[in-house]
């Protein structure tokens, strides 16, 4: 005969209460709502650590390719040695110390209000500009600069565009430009990630012997003629605008023009 | 409900299947399935998530209070979502960047809920699990589907690997640009199901109403 004074146990006086009782009712959503923000929260933070390194990889990667030196393979952290990164202040042209160059964020800076400035002409639609921004130097073995790569970035069709230009170290000539981020329309305006759209861009000039800004993204050549003409992606207006605005508006004068002043008369 | 597990898998694929019977997870057949790499992830994602979600709820089944009875599963399926985005955010980078935020809607998707509402509440946890991965699996096959044909005809390649030579790239093959947009999934999976209940007539559905006969000839 079971002991009739004897009593259930915590958990089993727990789980023969009926479900639609309030107390049961509170009691399941906490217990579920802690038990899964842990799991969650674990997985979260022990796969972090790989994330991070994922993220940078992927930077690195796309540095890599727009200075022309990546191949599948290609051992990055390795091979990404080769570059000398700075924080450039935008607005002198000049390279900073305030800032740990491995640490420094620019995507968080530009939404800093210390670090950034509100744009009010603002083409390539970015809102605020950050004052400081990481350049890549990849010289050459004699120690002489072979080529900058610059960050740039804005609004195309649906997003904002992330990239790289590489720039020769006569701050004329561009070797290359490549996107790593955005969500344009796939097969017309994600076409920017088309290599043979990419490789249009390699040997054409920025600034004409005015030192004029003259480089464009349009369906036909400028006055200035070819070498300053990237014809723009068929099917992709308003994407084409969009990269013609951001590369103007980062070469200009709000952009690396100070900066690649300085690179042109052999200062740096 | 006494389905074998082989029943409960392979019923989903063609008989039950949740795209082409049901019409359920739609939204995000349009979105992935442009290239077949990121629709087979998708597929994958979406069984593991729709099968442990399906065996946890199963699992507490009896002690979910009725009244946030959806609540609880939304949070269930939540979390093995984020999970899944976590991982394959450490693990699969390249293809987490193109599936970008539609393994977060994963927790919108109708199959999931429907799943763990229509089985998962009712059967033990090792059928549910099996039931999830079939009906998994059974959108995982239409996703390949809509990709094959998508990513043929739209990029002239599968996986990756060029199999019409694009004009784009030097060769003879003009790609048709509208099978990479969404709408063209809409097309494909309409011809899809089409194709289907042409097989197994007993799919399609009874008309809502008839059109009164007035007069009889």
């Amino acid at each position: 005969m079971p002991d009739e004074n004897k009593k259930p146990g915590l958990l089993r006086r727990f789980l023969d209460t009926p479900p639609d009782s309030v107390g049961k009712t509170v009691v399941v959503a906490v217990t579920l709502c802690l038990v899964a923000s842990m799991i969650v929260s674990a997985v979260a933070v022990s796969l972090r650590p790989v994330q991070e390194i994922n993220k940078l990889k992927d930077k690195q990667i796309n540095i890599l390719q727009v200075a022309g030196l990546y191949s599948p393979g290609t051992d990055v952290t390795e091979a990404f040695k080769v570059f000398e990164p700075h924080v450039l202040e935008l607005a002198t042209g000049e390279f900073t110390d305030q800032f740990d160059v491995n640490t420094f964020d620019d995507r968080a800076a530009a939404d800093d209000p210390e670090l950034s400035v509100e744009l009010t002409d603002d083409p390539a639609s970015i809102g605020r500009q950050a004052k400081f921004v990481t350049v890549y130097l990849l010289r050459n073995e004699d120690g002489s600069l072979d080529k900058v790569i610059l960050p740039l970035h804005g609004y195309g069709l649906w997003s904002t565009l992330y990239g790289f230009i590489a720039v020769e170290e006569n701050a004329n000539d561009i070797f290359g430009l490549q996107f790593y981020s955005h969500a344009e329309t796939p097969g017309l305006g994600a076409e920017v990630d088309n290599p043979r759209w990419k490789s249009l861009w390699r040997g054409k000039k920025l600034y004409d012997e005015n030192d004029v800004l003259q480089i464009t993204v349009a369906k036909t050549a400028p006055p200035a003629g070819q070498e300053f003409h990237v014809d723009a992606l068929a099917g992709a207006t308003l994407t084409s605008n969009g990269v013609d605005n951001l590369v103007r508006f980062w070469m200009g004068k709000a952009g690396y023009a100070p900066f690649l002043e300085s690179v042109k008369a052999g200062e740096i | 409900m006494a389905q074998t597990p082989k029943e409960l898998i392979l019923d989903p694929m063609v008989d039950n299947n949740p795209i082409t019977l049901q019409v359920l997870g739609i939204c995000s057949a349009l979105a992935v399935t442009s290239s077949l790499q990121v629709a087979f992830v998708m597929a994958l994602a979406v069984t593991a998530v729709t099968a442990f979600a399906s065996m946890f709820i199963s699992m507490i089944r009896n002690q979910i209070p009725g009244s946030i009875r959806i609540i609880v599963q939304m949070v269930i399926i939540a979390s093995l979502v984020i999970v899944v985005d976590q991982v394959l955010k450490a693990y699969a980078f390249e293809i987490s960047k193109t599936l970008s935020v539609f393994v977060g809607l994963i927790i919108t998707n109708c199959i999931v809920m429907g799943r763990a509402e229509a089985f998962a509440m009712k059967n033990p946890p090792i059928a549910s699990f099996i039931d999830g991965i079939g009906n998994g699996l059974g959108y995982g096959l239409i996703l390949m589907l809509v990709g094959v044909i998508r990513e043929l005809f739209g990029s002239g390649s599968l996986f990756g690997v060029t199999i019409l030579e694009t004009v784009n790239n030097g060769g003879w093959y003009v790609p048709n640009g509208l099978l990479l947009l969404p709408p063209s999934a809409f097309f494909v999976i309409g011809l899809l199901i089409w194709a289907f209940r042409a097989w197994k007539p007993e799919q399609v559905e009874e008309r809502d109403y008839k059109i009164q006969v007035v007069e009889e000839h």
